[in-house]
Parts: C-alpha cells; sequence; structure tokens
C-alpha cells in the first residue's frame, strides 16, 4: 500500500473519506461556484439588452459566457479536475464534447450549405415569366 | 479503475475498498450516462438551431419570449443546484437534518422552475404557438419540453431517495450512491439549462 492511487468517481469532492475536514471548505467550493454562476449568468442577460455592444459580436459573447458558465459547473459542482484521480473522468467529458462539437457544427455547417445551393426560388425557375 | 494493491490477508481493508471502487464504478457509469445524454440533447440542440428561423409565417422568439419568466426560471435552477450541492454534503458527513432541509429546498426550487415553464407553454399555446404551428416551434417545444421532462423525472427521483433515505438511512451504500448519482443528474441538467437559455432565449430575442 506504499503507492496508491484512487480513481475518483465524478462529482466526489474527495477522493478519501476526510470528512470532518472536507465539510466548510466544501460549502466554500460551491458557493464560490455559485457566485461565479451568478454573476455569469447575469453578465448573459445583459450582453443580451444592452445596446453599448456591437451586437453582431453579441452572439459570440454569449456563446463565451456559456461555455465559461459550463466550466464552472463542472469545476465547482461536478468537481472534475485534471488530477490524475480524474483522468478517466475528463477522458469521458472529452469525448462526449467532440460528439457535442462535431453533431452540432456539422448540422449547421451542413445545413447552411444546402441553403446556399437550394434551387432559387420559384419566380426565377418559373420559365413561362422568363419569355 | 482502480489499481490499489492491497495484501490478501488484510479482509477489512480490501472491503472497504470494494465498497469504495463500486461507489467509483457507478459515477463513473452515471457519467458516461449523462454525457450519452447530453449528446442526444446536442441532436436537439442542432436542429433547433438549424430551424430557429423557419417561423412558417407564424410567430418567431421575439415575439413569444418572455426574458423576465426565463430570469426567474434561471434563477430557481441555479439555487437547487447549489442546494443540491449542500444536501450531497450532508450526505456524505451523515447530517440527516441537513439532508432532508436541502433536499426539499432542492424540490421546491426545481417545481417552481417547471410551474414556470409549464405556464410559459400553455400561454404559447394558447396563442396558437404549439408546435403544431411551425418547424421552430416544433424544435423548441421538443428542445425545452425534453429538459422539463428530465427536471420533472429528477423530481420524482429525489422524492423516491428522500423514502429511501427515511426507511434505509444515510449509511446505506447504496443509498449513498444513489444519491451521488441524483447530484450528478441534476447538476448536469443545469448545464443543459445554460445552454438552453443562451441559445433559445437570449440568441432568440437578439436578432
Amino acid at each position: 500500500m506504499s503507492e496508491s492511487y484512487y480513481d475518483r468517481a465524478p462529482g466526489d469532492a474527495s477522493a478519501l473519506p476526510d470528512i470532518e475536514q472536507g465539510r466548510t471548505s466544501g460549502v466554500l467550493v460551491y458557493t464560490i461556484g455559485m457566485g461565479l454562476a451568478v454573476g455569469l449568468t447575469a453578465l448573459s442577460f445583459w450582453a443580451a439588452n444592452t445596446s453599448l455592444l456591437w451586437a453582431g459580436g453579441v452572439s459570440l459573447g454569449l456563446t463565451a459566457l456559456a461555455i465559461a458558465q459550463m466550466g464552472v459547473h463542472l469545476v465547482f459542482f461536478l468537481h472534475v479536475t485534471t488530477g490524475p484521480d480524474n483522468t478517466n473522468n475528463v477522458m469521458a467529458l472529452a469525448f462526449g464534447m467532440l460528439i457535442v462539437f462535431l453533431v452540432v457544427v456539422g448540422s449547421l455547417l451542413i445545413m447552411a450549405d444546402l441553403n446556399d445551393s437550394m434551387m432559387p426560388g420559384p419566380e426565377i425557375m418559373n420559365l413561362h415569366m422568363q419569355r | 479503475m482502480s489499481t490499489v494493491t492491497v495484501d490478501d490477508h488484510l479482509y477489512g481493508e480490501a472491503h472497504e475498498l470494494a465498497v469504495d471502487e463500486k461507489r467509483v464504478v457507478v459515477g463513473y457509469g452515471f457519467w458516461i450516462f449523462l454525457l450519452s445524454d447530453i449528446v442526444m440533447f446536442s441532436a436537439f440542440f442542432a436542429a433547433y438551431a438549424v430551424l430557429a428561423h423557419a417561423t412558417a409565417g407564424g410567430p418567431d422568439g421575439m415575439q413569444l419570449f418572455s426574458q423576465r419568466s426565463v430570469a426567474i426560471e434561471t434563477v430557481c435552477l441555479l439555487a437547487s443546484s447549489y442546494t443540491c450541492g449542500l444536501m450531497q454534503l450532508a450526505v456524505t458527513s451523515r447530517r440527516y437534518a441537513v439532508t432532508y432541509l436541502m433536499a426539499f429546498m432542492t424540490f421546491v426550487l426545481g417545481a417552481c422552475f417547471l410551474t414556470l415553464e409549464l405556464r410559459e407553454f400553455s400561454s404559447m399555446i394558447a396563442l396558437g404557438a404549439g408546435p403544431q404551428r411551425s418547424a421552430f416551434l416544433s424544435s423548441f417545444f421538443t428542445l425545452v419540453g425534453c429538459h422539463g421532462l428530465h427536471v420533472a423525472a429528477g423530481l420524482i427521483w429525489l422524492a423516491v431517495m428522500m423514502a429511501q433515505v427515511l426507511i434505509k438511512g444515510l449509511y446505506d451504500a447504496t443509498v449513498e450512491r444513489r444519491l451521488l448519482c441524483f447530484s450528478l443528474f441534476w447538476h448536469a441538467l443545469d448545464i443543459v439549462w445554460v445552454w438552453l437559455f443562451t441559445v433559445v432565449y437570449l440568441m432568440g430575442v437578439l436578432s
């Protein structure tokens, strides 16, 4: 038992059941996460409604804020870290994110391309009118 | 999963490690399920993003969405995620009163969220903007409704878990594992909601 690597279950704050020590810091971790999440959410709602920002960049900014908030949730609520006890969880998460990215971005790209190469509307296609 | 090596004669320790290892394996398995669930949601998100402007002459997001109710729903779900985390801490330190209190708050906040969402749905349907109106609304109801269905399932799960805590207690390893899975589920739903309010509601009122 000299060298032991514990795997950690996702969502576990600590691999070792060190209860009394972990309690107060656990509350602190959730509170920090909650504060960050509320701040990012408020920022998202503000960015969507303000007229101070360049309108074209707002949707990109909202995406960035959502990614940041997802990170906050993963770290502070789901306790996914980059530690050696967490490798399996992170690898599964990375694979899941890859699939999500492929599905969403792939669908959007393919559908935008299809729309572009769609046949023109009926006004142009109507040969009777083009004589 | 774990590379811990234990001498054979240390049976008690080995047994304890087996329990610990099962917790890790169950959590990991549930994590895989959650990721596959999120992949399913990503397909609904892709469908919504593609169809968001296919309103077929019907009402669009800017006319239908109320940002105020979405903000309240978001606060409810975020707060319930927080109380769920505190419940998980109370479970690991075996404090019954805090566990029940936090579970109750989680349940109430989740129920508030669901009530607001159902009210929003029924007012949209009353306006003639039901899922059959346009491709945009079909994908909207599928995506948001699927998340709402998950929240409803989570509420039932939470109620069942509290009954199990009442009967079996917090020292039961099975109950503890199930509560761990529940809190994972609840936090994952919150992540889905973050993308939902960003993509559907906030980006919907932009253009």
